[in-house]
């Protein structure tokens, strides 16, 4: 894991006297809420519907024991012993008072974390891979990018009142786990014919009330290059990015209005000029950084172990966990562990205190001490050896985390919605709970296999419904919510934005729709082989229109 | 920190100073005397001549969002160039301060106008402005007593003689006041 160095350390603790020094200076008046706003924003504090919300960043999803204990402490001091995990690899607490939140800040600081620019008009957390590092389909690490991406966005005097906010994620696979044609900046991480790193690099991909699938802007970036790069293309968007409506000022609607070659050239241009400058990565600093982010030393291990077998041939119950939560190591004998924190009929990401303390001792046992928050709001334990596999389960059951649908149709994704979030035209969360329980029978997901479902409670899209294999967006009619569906999103590889497939539903009929949507696709595949998605992009819409509103 | 100071509108320097620029347009009669004159950036480019020509000091006001290339010609005739930032969260200005000083070795004074406030200062900096016209009261209050928490640890490299390497990062960098006299 990166650590702080003394200027690190420095930075963060400069950092939160300046935000202390912010809110007392707000409470005194000096600051209207006006001015106040971004500065909250790029610290992390929103002003929900019920209260102020403070979302910790947790750089590319990677977190130390130590941090997940942390983290436990503040939901139980500081709000009601819950947080949420979000899409964005971040942790969300929902109930914390604005006085409270430079001592937060203090607290995170003692472990190495930081509130910075999680929000507002500026470069966010940079996420990752959550198998980054321990990935069997992996070129290489690209954390070690992305911590490179944090530091140079982290107060970048230039780029702190961009038109809107920006987005980076970094993959280091063919397999794209990290949804990189969804951000502002989606970069992957590969090898060229002469086997130097380097980069394939997307723009302008992103979510919101206008989806876009980045446009692919380089092939190969070398990596040295990586820095000087992105500054070309955030200088090109922060002097051109539109500023008159919200609602067009990402990225991706300058590349759409301006054109994506013209934009590109603008961009490439920037670069030559900077290109050989003070921004150009040296090797061997690369390579320093590349160290903090070592795999443990694994013992070896045969690759198959004898207790592991036993274990699921004699609990059927773990037996289907490990087939769902558990993923290839690129070490012989070890295991990558999904923690599911979609139990059925509960709040997608939400976890305790107490999970989360248990999930920092199981990881301090048996995961070298190392816990990852996905994108699709779980947690994972990456270095986890075959034969600890079962008592890892264990330890989880106990604490309420066995849920083994990683990837079905109850591993669903929800932004907050109606419930907390000041945005929101409808409540997202308690369709998931109604979703999760109407397809809660573990064999029944096992036969409708890989399915992804994504809610959001408005047209920004935070719960990603575009990309969803079912997507599910709440709006407000007449102040009725309602539900509209898409089919055939998908935020991988093969991204694609899901298609409006009719009218809206209303909060009692959307989870008879989705389960007949679900129906439908049992009914056309061609086998158990053939998933949601492929047997979508086969069939096409119509006979889930039919389905849902009778032939037209 | 004098009263005389309160009324003065530039923060320069550590002190509040007079604006000795007197603003012009294409439909102003240039003062007589050889008083600098603030033009803004399309009627300069408009009639440079007719400004070039006369005795006196030359500024350039520039409008956020306004493209700065074609001035690179003009650039040794300027003392200042006033950016402007119509609403603290414009930020356009920020990357043309950096193209003025680091793409374009623009040497003269570079000022902040418009809504100008305490908490963007230090990035403004950073980004190559030495002056700022300051209207918010708090603002100035802040300045004159010199009230001021800022993140001195730099993640960025900007070309600036006010910082210099911090450690094996290339990239980092601190205050040069900071280290010790070498």
């Amino acid at each position: 894991m990166y650590r702080y160095d003394e200027f690190d350390e420095a930075f963060v603790r400069e950092r939160v006297a300046q935000f202390s020094d912010q809110v007392a200076r707000r409470l005194a008046g000096d600051l209207d809420e006006e001015q106040f706003k971004p500065l909250r924003l790029q610290n992390g504090v929103y002003l929900q519907l019920h209260a102020y919300m403070l979302r910790i960043a947790v750089p590319y999803g990677t977190l130390s024991s130590r941090q997940m204990r942390k983290l436990a402490f503040i939901a139980r001091n500081y709000d009601k012993g819950y947080g949420h995990f979000t899409t964005r690899q971040n942790l969300q607490f929902n109930w914390p008072a604005l006085k409270d939140v430079p001592e937060i800040l203090g607290h995170l600081a003692d472990v190495e974390m930081h509130a910075i620019q999680t929000s507002g008009n500026c470069i966010r957390n940079v996420t990752a891979d959550h198998f980054a590092g321990v990935a069997a389909d992996e070129v290489a690490d690209p954390r070690p990018y992305a911590e490179i991406l944090r530091q140079w966005s982290t107060i970048h005097p230039e780029f702190l009142f961009l038109p809107r906010k920006f987005k980076i994620a970094v993959t280091g696979a063919d397999a794209d786990r990290a949804a990189v044609r969804f951000h502002d900046i989606g970069l992957q991480v590969k090898r060229n014919e002469a086997g130097e790193l380097g980069f394939a690099v997307w723009i302008g991909g992103g979510m919101g009330r206008t989806p876009m699938v980045g446009y692919q802007i380089r092939d190969f970036l070398p990596e040295a290059d990586l820095l000087a790069y992105s500054e070309a293309i955030v200088r090109i968007y922060n002097l051109y990015g539109r500023r008159d409506n919200k609602y067009k000022a990402r990225l991706k609607i300058l590349i759409h209005e301006g054109g994506a070659e013209t934009i590109a050239a603008e961009i490439e241009q920037e670069f030559n000029e900077i290109r050989y400058g003070v921004l150009r990565l040296p090797d061997d600093e690369i390579r320093r950084i590349e160290t903090y982010f070592a795999a443990p030393d694994y013992p070896t291990r045969a690759s198959e172990s004898v207790p592991f077998k036993r274990a699921r041939l004699a609990d059927p119950a773990f037996d289907r966990w490990v087939g769902n939560n558990v993923s290839p190591h690129r070490a012989p004998g070890h295991a990558i562990v999904t923690v599911s924190l979609k139990p059925i009929g509960g709040v997608p990401g939400n976890a305790t205190a107490d999970q989360m303390d248990a999930v920092a001792d199981i990881a301090e046992r048996f995961s070298a001490d190392e816990i990852r928050v996905s994108h699709e709001q779980n947690l994972v334990l990456p270095h986890v050896a075959l034969e600890d596999v079962k008592a890892v389960y264990d330890a989880l059951a106990a604490a309420g985390l066995a849920t083994g649908n990683a990837g079905l149709v109850t591993d669903i994704i929800a932004c907050p919605g109606l419930d907390y979030c000041a945005l929101a035209t409808a409540r997202s969360i308690p369709v998931a709970e109604r979703i999760s329980e109407r397809f809660g029978n573990p064999e029944r997901q096992q036969e409708i296999g890989p399915l992804k479902i994504k809610i959001s409670g408005c047209i920004n899209a935070c719960g990603h419904h575009h990309a969803g294999h079912i997507g599910i967006l709440g709006l407000d009619r007449k102040g009725e919510e309602f539900y509209q569906i898409t089919l055939g999103g998908s935020g991988d590889e093969t991204a694609s934005i899901g298609e409006i497939v009719g009218r809206g539903f209303s909060t009692d009929e959307v989870v008879d729709a989705v389960q007949q949507i679900v129906d439908t696709y049992i009914v056309h595949r061609e086998s158990s082989e053939e998933s949601f998605l492929a047997a979508y992009r086969r069939l096409g819409p119509a006979p889930f229109k039919e389905a849902l509103y009778g032939t037209a | 920190m004098s009263d005389a100071q309160a009324q003065l509108p530039i923060w320069k320097d550590g002190s509040f100073g007079a604006d000795a620029w007197v603003a012009v347009s294409a439909e102003t009669e240039l003062p007589a005397d050889p008083a600098p004159i603030l033009v803004p950036l399309a009627e300069f480019l408009a009639e440079a001549g007719r400004y070039t020509a006369r005795d006196g000091d030359i500024g350039v006001l520039v409008g956020a969002g306004e493209d700065v290339h074609p001035l690179v010609p003009y650039l040794g005739d300027l003392r200042l160039i006033a950016l402007e930032f119509p609403k603290f969260a414009d930020g356009r200005n920020y990357s043309t301060a950096r193209l003025l000083r680091e793409r374009f070795g623009y040497a003269g004074e570079l000022r902040a106008t418009g809504d100008v406030l305490i908490d963007q200062i230090p990035l403004m900096r950073r980004c190559g402005i030495v002056s700022f016209a300051v209207k918010h009261e708090p603002t100035r209050r802040a300045l004159l007593a010199h009230h001021s928490v800022e993140v001195r640890h730099y993640y960025q490299p900007v070309q600036s003689d006010a910082e210099v390497p911090a450690g094996t990062r290339p990239w980092a960098r601190l205050p040069a006041a900071r280290l010790p006299a070498a």
